[in-house]
C-alpha cells in the first residue's frame, strides 16, 4: 500500500508543489523572515518556479548529481562526482583557485553553503529521470547535473526544463543534446559528436592519409550514430571511404563476431565510435584479433581512463579527441590550479569527466552571483549573457541559441611507452582545437528553444 | 551476401563464444536443476571468480594458480552463502529466492567495486594463450581458440561428477525427501552444501577463463547473468546438457546475425528465446513438468 500511495503522491505532486510553495512562501513571506534577495524577488512578483524559492530560503542550497556509478560508464561517472565535490569545497571556501575563474565567487554562493547530494543514474535514463524528480522535490535542488550517457543526458534535460530547474550534463557526446533536443534549462559545456569529427577528421587524414578505408564500431543508441554519421561525414570529405559499420549493443562484452566482419573487409582504420568499458573491450579484443597490426586506431570522442584501460602499448599512435588532457597545465596557470587540486584531494590526474563536472557547477556558480538571486529565469538569462569565463581549457561560454558551450578541447596522439615521462603521460598534444572553429552554424541541427517559464 | 570463408569463419566463432557462453552458465543451471534455487548471484560470482583470479594472476604470475585462486574464492563465496542465508530459503517460495540472491549479488559487485574502483582491468593470457592461430582462412586468437578445449573439458568433468556419480542422485532425491535420506544414513546439508559450492565454483572458474578475453569491470557479471538465463532457457532450466546444447545455439545466433545485420544480434537472441517459450516452453532438453 505504502508504495501504491508514494506512486498517487509522485503523480499529483506537480500540481501539490505549488500550492504548497505558494502557501508556504506566502506566510514566510509574510512573516518577514524571508533574506533580501528572495524579498526583492517576492515585491516584483515572481511566481514559484522549480525548487525556488523554497531551496533558496535556508542557508544552503542543494545540488543534485545524477552521475553513473554503475553501467558501462562508471569510471567516467566516478570521476565527475570528484571533479563536483573539488569544485563545491572551493566554492564553499571562497578558494583563490575558484576566484581565477569567477572573481565574484566569496564564501558559498550569494553567501549560502553549497551542497551536494549524488544519485546513481546507472547509466539508464530512467533512473536517472526519477533521480533528478526526487532531488527537486524532496531536496528542493536549484541545479541538477551529471551524465555521461547522451540518452541520460538528453532525458534529464527534458525532466528538468519541466521542473525548471538549470541541468547542466558532464559528458554527452551526442549531437542532439543541444542540436535537435535543447531545452531552455539545459546547459551542455562539453564538446561533442559534431565539434570532435570536424576537429580530427583533417588531422587523421594529414597524418595517415587521405584515401584511407575505415570500419566503424559504433554503440547502438543516439551517441553512436551520430557520431558515426559526423565522423564519416567530415572523412569521406578528406577522401577517406567507410567500408563497414558494425552496430552493437550498449555495454557488449565479446566484440569477435563484429571484429571477424571488419577483419573480412579491406579496411585500414579502425574508427571507435565506442565508449568506456565499451571502447575497452574492443580495442583489446581488436588486439587479440591480430587486427591492429594493419588497421590505423581513430577514436573521435574518447572516455577518460580508455588509455589506462589498454594500456600504453596499444594507444601508442592512437589519435583521439577528448575535453582535457593534464599536460595543458604546462601552458595554462588555471589547468595546473585545478590539476594540482584535484591530485592532492583524490590521487592521480583528472580526466575530462572531472574537469567538465568542476567547471559547469562553478559556471552556475558565477552566473548565480551576476544574477543576485537563484530564480531560474534570472540565472538562465545570466549564463546566456555569453560572459567569458578561465578555464583549465582556456576562454568558455555558452551560446545563448542552443546552450552549446564554446570550448576547446585537445587531440592527442598516444605516446611510445619508451617516450613516457611518467606513468600518466600517456599522450602528445597534436593541437588544441578552437572550439568556436567547430562548432555547427546555430540552427543546422534543427534546435528550437522554449520559453522561459 | 557474405563470402564463404566469413561464414565458415563466424560458424566457429559462434561455437567458440557458445561454449563459453555453455560454460558460464552451467553453475546457474547446476543449483537449479539440483537445489531448484534460482541463484540471481551467479553474474556477481562470476566477477569475484574475475577479480580474484586477477589479484592471484598479479602476485604470482602464474594463470592456472590464478584460475585455482578464483575458482577457491568463488568457492567460499559460495559456501558462506549457502551455510548463512540460502539454507533457509529451500523451503521458502521462489520469489524470496530471487530477492535474497539478488541482494547478495549487489553486495558482492559493490565490494569488488569498492576494493578495485570502476575503471576496468586487463589480464593478459597466459603465454601458451598468446598468438594468433591461422585455420586455413580464418584468424583466431589463440587464447579463445584454447578455452574452447578448456570449456568442453571442464563440461564433461562437471557433468560426470554431477550425474555420473551418486552425488546427483543424493541430492535428487534429497529434495524429494530429506528425511528419508537421511535415515539412511547420509548427510543431506552437506550435500546441499557442496552443490551450491560446486556451483558458486564454476561461476568463479568461467570468470577467470573469461578474464584475458575481456576488460574486468564490477558490471560485467549483470550482462553475463541475462545471457546466462537466455542460454538456460533455450536449453532447459535445470538440464545439463540443455546448458551446452543452448550456450552453442545462443553462440551461433549472435555470430551468425552479426554476419548479416549486427544491430539486431541481441534481438535475434531474445527471438529464439521466446519461440523457445512458445512451442517448448520446457526448453529444447528439459523435462515436462519438473519443478
Amino acid at each position: 500500500m505504502k508504495d501504491n500511495n508514494s506512486l498517487g503522491q509522485a503523480m499529483q505532486a506537480q500540481v501539490k508543489r505549488r500550492s504548497v510553495l505558494k502557501a508556504g512562501a506566502a506566510g514566510v513571506a509574510g512573516g518577514m523572515l524571508l533574506p533580501a534577495t528572495a524579498r526583492v524577488a517576492m515585491a516584483e512578483d515572481k511566481k514559484p518556479l522549480g525548487a525556488w524559492p523554497a531551496g533558496a530560503n535556508g542557508d544552503s542550497v542543494f545540488v543534485g548529481l545524477t552521475v553513473d556509478l554503475t553501467g558501462p560508464y562508471s569510471a567516467q561517472g566516478a570521476e565527475q562526482k570528484n571533479g563536483y565535490e573539488l569544485a563545491a569545497e572551493q566554492i564553499n571556501a571562497g578558494a583563490p583557485q575558484v576566484q581565477k575563474l569567477s572573481p565574484l565567487i566569496k564564501k558559498g554562493i550569494l553567501g549560502k553553503k553549497l551542497v551536494l547530494g549524488s544519485a546513481d543514474a546507472e547509466t539508464k535514463p530512467n533512473t536517472g529521470v526519477q533521480a533528478a524528480t526526487r532531488f527537486i522535490h524532496d531536496n528542493k535542488a536549484l541545479m541538477v547535473a551529471g551524465s555521461t550517457s547522451s540518452a541520460v543526458a538528453i532525458a534529464l534535460q527534458k525532466v528538468c526544463n519541466r521542473e525548471h530547474t538549470p541541468y547542466f550534463t558532464a559528458i554527452s557526446g551526442s549531437n542532439e543534446t543541444t542540436g535537435v533536443d535543447c531545452q531552455r534549462y539545459g546547459f551542455r559545456l562539453c564538446y561533442f559528436a559534431y565539434m570532435a569529427c570536424k576537429a580530427i577528421a583533417p588531422v587523421v587524414a594529414k597524418e595517415l592519409g587521405k584515401n584511407r578505408k575505415a570500419a566503424y564500431l559504433t554503440p547502438d543508441y543516439t551517441y553512436g550514430h551520430t557520431t558515426t554519421q559526423s565522423m564519416k561525414e567530415f572523412t569521406e570529405k578528406e577522401g577517406w571511404k567507410t567500408v563497414t559499420n558494425q552496430v552493437h549493443p550498449l555495454g557488449a562484452k565479446d566484440y569477435s563476431s563484429y571484429l571477424i566482419n571488419i577483419a573480412n573487409t579491406d579496411a585500414d582504420v579502425l574508427v571507435v565510435v565506442a565508449y568506456g568499458a565499451d571502447a575497452a573491450n574492443a580495442i583489446k579484443q581488436a588486439k587479440q584479433f591480430g587486427l591492429l597490426d594493419k588497421m590505423k586506431i581513430v577514436i573521435p570522442y574518447m572516455s577518460a581512463y580508455l588509455e589506462k584501460e589498454v594500456g600504453a602499448d596499444i594507444m601508442q599512435g592512437v589519435y583521439a579527441a577528448q575535453g582535457f588532457w593534464w599536460t595543458m597545465q604546462d601552458n595554462n596557470p588555471v589547468a595546473k590550479d585545478f590539476v594540482e587540486a584535484y591530485e592532492k584531494k583524490f590521487g592521480g590526474k583528472p580526466r575530462d569527466s572531472a574537469m567538465y563536472a568542476y567547471l559547469a557547477l562553478v559556471l552556475w556558480a558565477d552566473a548565480v552571483e551576476r544574477a543576485k538571486s537563484f530564480y531560474p529565469v534570472d540565472v538562465v538569462k545570466a549564463l546566456e549573457a555569453g560572459e567569458v569565463r578561465d578555464s583549465p581549457v582556456g576562454k568558455v561560454t555558452f551560446r545563448a541559441e542552443d546552450h552549446q558551450g564554446i570550448v576547446d578541447f585537445p587531440i592527442l596522439r598516444g605516446k611510445k611507452p619508451a617516450d613516457m615521462k611518467n606513468p600518466e603521460d600517456f599522450f602528445e598534444i597534436v593541437q588544441v582545437v578552437n572550439g568556436k572553429d567547430v562548432l555547427p552554424t546555430v540552427g543546422l541541427l534543427g534546435c528550437k528553444m522554449g520559453g522561459y517559464a | 551476401m557474405p563470402s564463404m570463408s566469413l561464414f565458415l569463419s563466424q560458424l566457429f566463432n559462434g561455437l567458440a563464444t557458445g561454449l563459453l557462453l555453455a560454460l558460464i552458465s552451467t553453475g546457474l543451471t547446476i543449483i537449479y536443476g539440483t537445489l531448484g534455487v534460482i541463484n540471481f548471484a551467479h553474474g556477481a560470482l562470476f566477477v569475484v571468480g574475475g577479480y580474484a583470479g586477477y589479484t592471484v594472476y598479479g602476485l604470482t604470475g602464474s594463470f592456472v594458480l590464478a584460475v585455482a585462486g578464483g575458482a577457491a574464492v568463488a568457492l567460499a563465496c559460495g559456501l558462506v552463502m549457502e551455510r548463512g542465508l540460502m539454507r533457509k530459503y529451500y523451503s521458502r517460495p521462489p520469489e524470496d529466492q530471487i530477492l535474497v540472491t539478488f541482494g547478495i549479488s549487489i553486495i558482492l559487485v559493490e565490494i569488488v567495486r569498492g576494493l578495485y574502483g570502476g575503471v576496468s582491468l586487463s589480464v593478459t593470457p597466459p603465454d601458451w594463450g598468446t598468438g594468433i592461430a591461422r585455420i586455413g582462412s580464418l584468424i583466431y586468437p589463440l587464447y579463445r581458440l584454447e578455452t574452447l578445449g578448456i570449456a568442453a573439458v571442464t563440461l564433461l568433468l562437471l557433468y560426470f561428477v554431477l550425474y555420473r556419480t551418486s552425488l546427483g542422485l543424493i541430492v535428487r532425491a534429497g529434495i524429494e525427501d530429506a528425511q528419508m535420506v537421511n535415515a539412511l544414513g547420509i548427510n543431506v546439508k552437506r550435500t546441499f552444501l557442496l552443490v551450491f559450492g560446486i556451483g558458486a565454483m564454476a561461476a568463479g572458474f568461467a570468470g577467470v577463463i573469461n578474464s584475458p578475453i575481456v576488460a574486468l569491470t564490477p558490471d560485467m557479471g549483470f550482462r553475463y547473468l541475462v545471457e546466462s538465463f537466455v542460454v538456460v532457457v533455450i536449453g532447459g532450466v535445470g538440464s545439463f546438457p540443455g546448458a551446452v546444447v543452448g550456450g552453442i545455439i545462443a553462440g551461433e545466433i549472435l555470430s551468425l546475425t552479426a554476419m548479416i545485420n549486427p544491430q539486431y544480434s541481441d534481438v535475434m537472441l531474445f527471438v529464439a528465446m521466446a519461440l523457445v517459450l512458445i512451442f517448448r516452453p520446457q526448453g529444447l532438453m528439459g523435462q515436462e513438468g519438473r519443478e
